[in-house]
């Protein structure tokens, strides 16, 4: 699809990245198929496959019945019979009845067929709070796929990341789980490559170098991190890593950073017990443990049900947070 | 050996009231009296004020997304005054606000959540009703199980429960409905077919002709009637309720209306339907329909549509007055409710700090009380 002049002048924002994506892997792949709720006709309810349906008709981009598990499990049946089926679940509190078909089989086929029987298929599902948004469309459940084995999962936070990582998303020959954060739908725009590019799944990348503390984050929280580092004075160093593939973990980039800092802050939206940060700071613990120089600090959302949004922000990390726990963490 | 027919089935659609206000006697005896009609005709004028000035405050920025009930407003007086207020349960999805206000819900309630408030869900003592549900189709397994319950403890006692057209593609739909048939349960599925599960017509979300006949298939009575018919949903709802008190098991209503507005305040219906289709549908307005059949019968009069029009718009203005005067709720509330008691150890750490980090939560632990001081 050629870009708009806005994406031209002033670059792409997450939802066009990921747009573009799907349509050069449409364009490239005839066995890709986009299935799910309003993804043909109306583009989806954040226009991620807008125009879509119209350059590669009905056929390819599907309106499907209102049915997760149905989704779920028609595209395992696609991805079983040679096809590279693109599902998207409207939001990530509608994951639940699709999870029967995603944990109990999409995860399990290569193993339990012992190769025989594969399911290459990308899950986009966006993700996260801070929106505004009624009950539901706010929650952070991936580490609830990561859990899982069998399935990767991934999720950007930039456009040039969204773009790279979905495409090699869509080629991956298992299942993948791509999160979108909602919140940087439209948060901003970058310059990126218009001809097709991958990132490999499971690379993390360094947002800015550091010296003296680590901090990881993925998904919408990175901002909030870049906003906690502006706001820190200038003699504290912090290297702050994108995790960018939550599942499988960038395990010697997150180590390679500890080692040098000895001091780490983990920061995420989902609830703090047994989310991702928790795995970090054992990975962490267990890899560095004689380079450390603090206790790791997790700075997450509260191990409670995701509040409506009058009280949201309240819930979800943000820059005084993040200050605090760095500011504690560097004086230890 | 000849082919044998093992199953014959029909599907009945009940109209009382055509779309020129005209009512068919024979099928109206016994249905609603003129000031229940008039009684409900207010309501629904209230209701859609109240739709209107939430759409406003959305696009002002003082609401979150709202779904517009407007065109749907019979649906939910009919089935809504049906079912006994303090006796029988509704268990709702997001779009028959009137059926739950008739049954005691305080109408600022309904702004409260869309203002993404808990406390808009935390339903007042008495009034038998579930909160709004969000994910499509699955509160239909409660409905079934609420009213498992009542037939548990003998009790005369109906659930009613709502959803759309959309939902009827959800595995829990199906569910539900072989459940409560196989328990025969006194459960009432009312489906409020509005045509479109936001972009998606009925037509592409089913190859059924009617979702009446999905209940043939549980052995469930089933009818469709014209959902924007006060006098059809009504006598339609009487009966299935009525039935199921009796301990006639559970029944299925097609309530064929129309989703007037768009989706939800996020969505612009205008990208994927036909206007043309929306007018047509916006000449079978339940509310034009009902004030002819008024007008045809001397109960109403433009001088009680104006007085009508300035108490709706008053009513409104006070509810709205009440949800936006209700103060943000404490941080406290995001734990309080998440068990019943005291709370494990780490959340009250997290509530009392409104940290995660272990040295934000305990900084007497290493000493550590003030921010260390800039260099």
């Amino acid at each position: 699809m050629p870009r708009s002049e806005m994406m031209i002048e002033k670059g792409l924002t997450l939802v066009d990245a990921i747009n573009e994506a799907l349509y050069q892997e449409m364009e490239r792949d005839d066995r890709v198929v986009i299935l799910g709720e309003d993804v043909g006709l109306n583009g989806g309810v954040f226009r991620v496959t807008d125009g879509l349906q119209k350059r590669f008709g009905p056929d390819r981009v599907v309106d499907t019945p209102l049915a997760e598990s149905g989704i779920m499990g028609t595209a395992i049946g696609l991805a079983m019979a040679g096809m590279r089926p693109v599902p998207e679940i409207q939001f990530e509190g509608f994951l639940g009845p699709a999870f029967d078909q995603l944990v109990n089989h999409a995860a399990r086929y290569r193993t339990r067929s012992r190769g025989a029987i594969t399911v290459p298929m990308t899950v986009r599902v966006p993700v996260g709070g801070g929106i505004h948004a009624p009950e539901l469309h706010s929650d952070s459940p991936e580490a609830i796929y990561a859990h899982q084995p069998g399935l990767k999962v991934v999720m950007p936070s930039t456009p040039y990341d969204a773009k790279g990582l979905l495409t090699s998303a869509i080629r991956d020959p298992d299942p993948v789980i791509f999160f979108e954060p909602k919140r940087v739908y439209r948060s901003f725009r970058e310059h990126i490559p218009e001809e097709e590019y991958t990132i490999p799944i499971g690379q993390a990348k360094v947002v800015s170098e550091g010296s003296d503390i680590t901090m990881i984050s993925w998904g919408a929280t990175v901002f909030q991190c870049l906003e906690a580092l502006d706001q820190l004075p200038e003699d504290v160093s912090v290297e702050l890593i994108d995790l960018r593939t939550i599942d499988p973990i960038d395990e010697d980039a997150i180590c390679q950073s500890a080692e040098k800092t000895g001091r780490v802050v983990i920061v995420h939206e989902a609830p703090k017990t047994c989310g991702l940060g928790a795995e970090l700071a054992t990975i962490i613990q267990e890899r560095c443990f004689l380079h450390l120089e603090a206790p790791v600090q997790r700075v997450c959302g509260f191990d409670t049900v995701m509040p409506y949004y009058k009280l949201e922000l309240e819930y979800l990390p943000d820059a005084a947070r993040i200050v605090e726990a760095l500011q504690q963490v560097a004086a230890y | 050996m000849p082919i044998k027919t093992v199953y014959n089935a029909q599907i009945e659609h009940l109209q009382i009231l055509d779309e020129t206000g005209k009512l068919d006697d024979k099928l109206a005896k016994d249905t609603l009296t003129d000031e229940q009609v008039s009684y409900l005709y207010e309501q629904m004028t209230v209701c859609r004020q109240l739709d209107e000035v939430a759409f406003r405050l959305q696009r002002s920025g003082r609401m979150g997304t709202y779904p517009q009930n407007k065109g749907q407003e019979a649906a939910a007086a009919g089935s809504g005054f049906a079912a006994k207020k303090g006796v029988d349960f509704l268990v709702p999805c997001y779009r028959e606000n009137l059926a739950l206000f008739l049954h005691g819900l305080p109408m600022h309630y309904v702004l409260l959540h869309w203002m993404g408030d808990e406390r808009g869900n935390q339903i007042p003592e008495g009034v038998n009703i579930t909160p709004i549900s969000i994910p499509i189709g699955t509160q239909m397994l409660h409905a079934t199980g609420i009213a498992w319950a009542f037939k548990l403890r003998k009790e005369p006692r109906v659930a009613v429960t709502y959803f759309g057209d959309g939902a009827t593609s959800e595995g829990d739909f199906h569910e539900a409905m072989n459940f409560a048939s196989v328990l025969q349960v006194p459960c009432v599925f009312f489906c409020q077919n509005n045509h479109w599960a936001i972009s998606v017509p009925r037509e592409i979300q089913m190859n059924s002709e009617t979702v009446a006949q999905k209940a043939i298939a549980y052995g469930m009575p089933t009818i469709q009637v014209d959902g924007n018919d006060l006098f059809a949903v009504y006598k339609a709802s009487r009966d299935a309720i009525e039935r199921a008190r009796s301990g006639g098991g559970p029944s299925f209503i097609e309530a064929v209306t129309y989703r007037l507005g768009d989706h939800t305040t996020a969505d612009d219906a205008r990208r994927y339907r036909d206007q043309k289709e929306v007018e047509m549908w916006a000449a079978r307005d339940p509310l034009v329909r009902l004030r002819k059949y008024l007008e045809k019968k001397d109960l109403w009069s433009e001088d009680r549509q104006k007085r009508l029009e300035e108490r709706a718009k008053a009513i409104v203005q006070e509810v709205v007055k009440t949800a936006e005067g209700i103060e943000k709720p404490a941080t406290d509330d995001i734990f309080d409710y998440t068990f019943a008691g005291e709370l494990p150890a780490e959340l009250q750490r997290q509530k009392a700090t409104m940290r995660t980090s272990s040295l934000g939560q305990r900084p007497e632990q290493v000493g550590l009380h003030a921010v260390p001081e800039r260099a």
